[in-house]
């Protein structure tokens, strides 16, 4: 029986791609999610597959960035900032047809919070007191202390709206959310397959169903997206192939901008680099443009602080360390190394680090630090160099939006230790006036680069590759998504 | 014995592609036309020319040069690792022909079994996974794998000899069993030894190669042939060089080095089965 | 005999044993965890603490092991931590890629060593044996993962005659075959070397034999009483190639199956291993070395039926 069943369903998949290539969609992605609940992961796979595809929360991330409303129509903040009232959209369904109500955003947010929560970014939901629902369509939640990212953070995949009663175990391999695309099955090892929510409360989605592939191998994402195997590759893993993408007329290359400042990380509390005069010789001793271009074939933006360029608030601090090779073999000797010392390189899996790698121990050899390099798997390197402190540079893009809140932690990985850099933060969190927070941000943008915390090299471009009839696919990543919801070909 | 190779037109084919690359490994201990750890991102990507003669990589780094370093990885690697193999496998097998049917040859015997059934690769990927990767790592993992194919070799030659009038005679003269294997057996094995350990050579490039081609063999800045290709890999669509010479340098190390370990076999004992298992 | 028989039960149940005993130790100290892994740089020590504790990380490594390896003798290799889902589902799901796989290689492998095999057999010291030495001794040489590089540069990028890779599953039996065929003739090429040169020698040997002198003698020619005579009495060196060369295949096409992105054994244990999902990576390996110890446990007995003097393989 289920055998008939299985085999009907494909035969109609297989069927519905050959009869309308007009309303399907290939998607490639490098990475498969370990599952499909985001907020129980913190793999990006896991929200390129359902953000605004199939789970909706609260407030979203619009294409460029913004704040807009999700599953709350609207919302009314409290005089002093501590109480919002969100009046949620009635209709909403599920995927398995029940309503989504106020219990629903309760029960959401109480379980990211609680005590046991395996929510990847508890930190989210740390400033909440209390959520209560007033009616079915109304929320209150209290919060302990003003906090002006508060609609921000319930715009993360982390935050979306689960369904109160539904097995949490069970979504992890059967998804049940509000979105435009319903989950339809997942092949393990292959693919993903989706279909549109002919029930969606908003604009209906224009695709019918969509394919989400895993092609790990960026040579082979390559030669599928030439083979027309793929339609889309939203971020393609390898730059140097862009391109003859660019040069094919069959194409199109959809450069953006992402959340991932890209950074050298230097181990603040380990000698040498607990020597400011260190840590300013690296950031003289580094050539952003040869890594933008070795290492991403040009795709990227200098940056100067962990902060990323294309938000409002950036400031341009590159030229506070320009590579001047002389003046950090100067500063090095200022500071007791004249000649230079031996340190390690850790480096993850991806091919900024890895490449990026090769050409920053070059450059910092010229100045007379020798690296030992060695490469890890993200699993070896969260446990030596991010649990273990046990480096002495590693290079890692941060992709979370607006993260530079973790210098204000000691215990972060690189173990930033700055009063003022905490106070400066305490303080942009309870500061709800726009201007004063760009204010704040641009004054932490200063503080990052005039400790020299880290090496801040580039911002991680969205280099993502296209049919060229493929209309309406996101050109930023203002968070990890693929959204599809507004995605159709246009012939 | 040495003239009678060279005779032979296997070996010497063998023998000339093997010693180019040990010759341009000992040689770029002084001299590489470039050096290889100075990266100039805007010379990348030359074709092969009157300076650089193989063209340059991606990060703008001489690939002849490139080819000579890594060279001595490979080499240094299989070498050590067949050592590794030879130093403890040998022994072992010895010890077990002289104590045949005891408790000791059924340990080492099973314990060989148990070493082959475990996929090589995998394995080794285990091991780089729990030390991290690196040329050192890279040895052990091929090395253990060469130590049973060692033990049982010398087992199975060893066991033919002990019936032998001339151990027999060494026996009757009181000499002990450490004292014959030593003595009387193992230089009657060496020819075999020395068959296996080319082929074992050539099979440790190889495992080096894949190795490396995966990101578990030797780390940069040393280059490395089995990276040079995986670092290629996105980039032989548009420039194949870069992929053409690191595996055209492993595919002749290894042919040159499969060729005189033939060569030898046949030399040695012309009786001695063709083929490799 | 009996004796015998008994005697390497024992041992081939010592062994596993062993061998459970060395992958649960030898993986289990790889640093790293699964629930740091699936939480990420963002992730509070409290959440991690807690989904550490949901999927059984923090029982003592004596009970883990001891549940995985009694589960083991009821075909349960548990639960993934990453996936939550039984181990054995995801084992024999890759299966049906990478059994294929092999069988698909080995059927190439011997199509392509026979007949050259042969050839060189019959025509000793020819151009044609010539050849066949030299084509084998190149086709040993080239480093598989090379040669698939090169030929999806060759024919899935620049010609297109193959998809690059991928498994689009088995629902078309064709389309399944056609993503299996450059992946299992880059495999083939190496085993077909090694095997075409075994055929080779064991033809050569049987060539000797009394038997081959009175085929000839009967009128047959040269040709006729290798393929009659010889073909026959090369086979057991022949299939004892074949039969490692399968539990190579299976467990050696890792790197194959990352470059052309098969979902098979290979790949799944490459994830597993990056994921920290350790009980996955046991389970795999320790069916593929249960495999080759039986394998090798029913290639001793049979030896050891057929010729009693073969009570030891050399």
């Amino acid at each position: 029986m289920k055998r008939i069943f299985l085999g009907a369903s494909v035969l109609a998949l297989t069927a519905s791609m050959a009869m309308a290539q007009s309303t399907h969609i290939n998607i490639g992605d490098q990475l498969e999610p370990p599952h499909l609940d985001p907020t129980a992961g913190a793999a990006g796979a896991i929200d390129n597959v359902v953000y605004a595809n199939i789970y909706e929360g609260l407030t979203r991330f619009s294409a460029d960035g913004d704040v807009i409303a999700g599953l709350a129509e609207s919302w009314d903040i409290s005089e002093d900032g501590l109480t919002y009232t969100f009046n949620l959209r009635s209709g909403v369904k599920y995927h398995d047809g029940s309503d989504m109500t106020a219990s629903d955003v309760v029960y959401s947010l109480n379980r990211a919070r609680a005590e046991d929560s395996t929510n990847a970014q508890k930190g989210l939901f740390a400033g909440i007191a209390d959520v209560t629902a007033a009616d079915d369509t109304t929320v209150v939640v209290t919060l302990t202390s003003e906090n002006g990212g508060f609609l921000f953070n319930m715009a993360w995949g982390d935050a979306i709206i689960l369904n109160e009663g539904d097995d949490v175990e069970a979504l992890k391999s059967q998804p049940n959310g509000t979105g435009a695309f319903t989950f339809t099955n997942w092949v393990q090892g292959d693919s993903i397959n989706l279909a549109r929510n002919e029930n969606y409360w908003g604009t209906p989605a224009i695709l019918e169903t969509v394919t989400i592939k895993y092609i790990s191998d960026p040579t082979a994402a390559f030669a599928a997206m030439m083979a027309g195997d793929i339609d889309a590759f939203p971020t393609f893993p390898a730059p140097e192939n862009l391109p003859q993408f660019d040069a094919d007329p069959r194409f199109t290359v959809i450069i953006g901008s992402t959340e991932g400042e890209t950074i050298l990380a230097t181990n603040n509390k380990m000698p040498p680099f607990d020597n400011p005069l260190v840590r300013k010789a690296l950031s003289h001793a580094i050539d952003r443009s040869a890594i933008i271009d070795g290492a991403m074939f040009g795709y990227g933006t200098p940056i100067g602080s962990h902060f990323a360029p294309h938000n409002p608030a950036y400031i341009d601090l590159t030229g506070e360390s320009n590579y001047d090779p002389e003046l950090a073999r100067a500063l090095l000797a200022e500071a007791g190394y004249p000649d230079g010392f031996t340190t390690t390189l850790k480096l993850p899996p991806p091919t900024y680090a890895r490449r990026g790698g090769e050409i920053i121990a070059a450059q910092l050899r010229a100045v007379g630090i020798e690296t030992e390099v060695t490469n890890l798997e993200w699993g070896s390197w969260l446990e030596e160099v991010f649990r273990g402190y046990d480096f002495g540079l590693t290079i890692v893009s941060h992709t979370e939006p607006m993260d530079f809140g973790v210098y204000a932690d000691p215990e972060y990985y690189f173990q930033y230790d700055s009063a003022e850099y905490q106070a400066l933060m305490e303080e942009l969190t309870a500061e709800t006036d726009p201007d004063r927070r760009i204010a704040l941000m641009q004054d932490a943008q200063r503080m990052m680069a005039a400790d020299d915390v880290n090496v801040y090299l580039f911002q991680l471009a969205k280099t993502g590759v296209a049919n060229k009839n493929i209309v309406g696919l996101w050109e930023n990543s203002p968070t990890q998504a693929t959204d599809l919801t507004a995605v159709y070909w246009s012939e | 014995m040495i003239k009678a190779a060279f005779k032979m037109p296997g070996f010497t084919i063998g023998f000339i592609l093997a010693m180019t690359f040990v010759l341009a490994a000992l040689v770029s201990f002084f001299w590489t036309p470039f050096p290889t750890d100075i990266v100039d991102v805007p010379n990348k990507f030359q074709l092969p020319n009157r300076v650089n003669w193989l063209g340059t990589d991606h990060l703008g780094r001489d690939i002849f040069s490139m080819l000579m370093v890594g060279a001595r990885t490979s080499i240094a690697v299989a070498v050590v690792a067949v050592g590794i193999g030879m130093g403890l496998g040998v022994p072992l097998g010895l010890a077990a022909a002289a104590r045949k049917g005891s408790l000791l040859d059924e340990v080492i015997m099973r314990g060989n079994d148990l070493v082959f059934a475990f996929p090589a690769l995998l394995i080794a990927i285990l091991i780089t996974a729990v030390f991290g990767p690196s040329a050192v790592n890279a040895i052990i993992a091929i090395g253990i794998f060469n130590i049973p194919v060692f033990a049982r070799l010398s087992r199975g030659a060893a066991l033919s000899l002990w019936t032998r009038d001339f151990v027999l005679s060494a026996r009757v003269a009181g000499k002990g069993a450490v004292r014959i294997s030593a003595e009387h057996i193992l230089p009657n094995i060496l020819n075999l030894l020395i068959v296996q350990g080319t082929i074992q050579f050539s099979l440790g490039i190889l495992a080096e190669a894949a190795l490396s081609y995966i990101g578990l063999g030797a780390q940069p800045p040393i280059p490395s042939w089995g990276r040079m290709l995986a670092d290629s890999q996105t980039m032989a669509s548009f420039a194949p060089h870069l992929a053409l010479f690191p595996g055209a340098a492993i595919v002749l190390t290894v042919l040159g080095l499969n060729l005189m370990g033939d060569a030898l076999r046949d030399l040695f004992d012309p009786k001695i089965r063709r083929g490799r298992e | 005999m009996l004796r015998y028989i008994l005697k390497r039960l024992i041992s081939l149940g010592l062994s596993l044993i062993a061998a459970s005993v060395l992958i649960f130790v030898a993986i289990e100290i790889i640093p790293g965890d699964a629930a740091a892994y699936m939480l990420g740089i963002n992730a509070s020590p409290e959440a991690v603490a807690a989904l550490r504790e949901q999927i059984g990380l923090n029982q003592s490594d004596f009970t883990r092991y001891f549940d995985w390896a009694t589960g083991m003798l009821r075909g349960d290799f548990g639960i993934s931590y990453t996936y939550r889902v039984p181990v054995a589902d995801m084992i024999s799901n890759r299966l049906w890629v990478s059994l294929p796989l092999a069988m698909y290689a080995l059927f190439l492998s011997t199509l392509i060593a026979f007949p050259i095999g042969i050839i060189a057999a019959s025509k000793r010291g020819s151009v044609a044996d010539w050849m066949v030495m030299g084509g084998t001794q190149l086709g040993v040489a080239i480093p598989n993962f090379w040669f698939a590089m090169l030929m999806v540069q060759l024919l899935a990028i620049k010609y297109q005659f193959f998809t690059a890779g991928g498994f689009p599953g088995w629902d078309n039996f064709w389309l399944g075959m056609k993503a299996l065929t450059l992946p299992a003739f880059v495999l083939a090429l190496p085993q077909a070397s090694i095997l075409a040169r075994v055929m080779r020698s064991a033809l050569l040997d049987t060539l000797t034999e009394d038997f081959m002198r009175t085929a000839r003698a009967k009128g047959r020619t040269r040709r006729g009483a290798l393929v009659h005579h010889a073909l026959r009495n090369a086979m057991i060196p022949v299939l004892t190639i074949i039969g490692l060369q399968f539990s190579f295949l299976l467990a050696g096409a890792i790197i194959i199956e990352k470059i052309f992105f098969l979902p098979g054994l290979g790949s799944l244990i490459l994830t597993a291993i990056s994921q920290r999902d350790l009980i996955v990576v046991e389970s795999v390996v320790m069916l593929l070395v249960f495999a080759v110890i039986v394998v090798t446990f029913v290639v001793d007995i049979t030896y050891a039926l057929v010729d009693p003097r073969l009570r030891r393989r050399v």
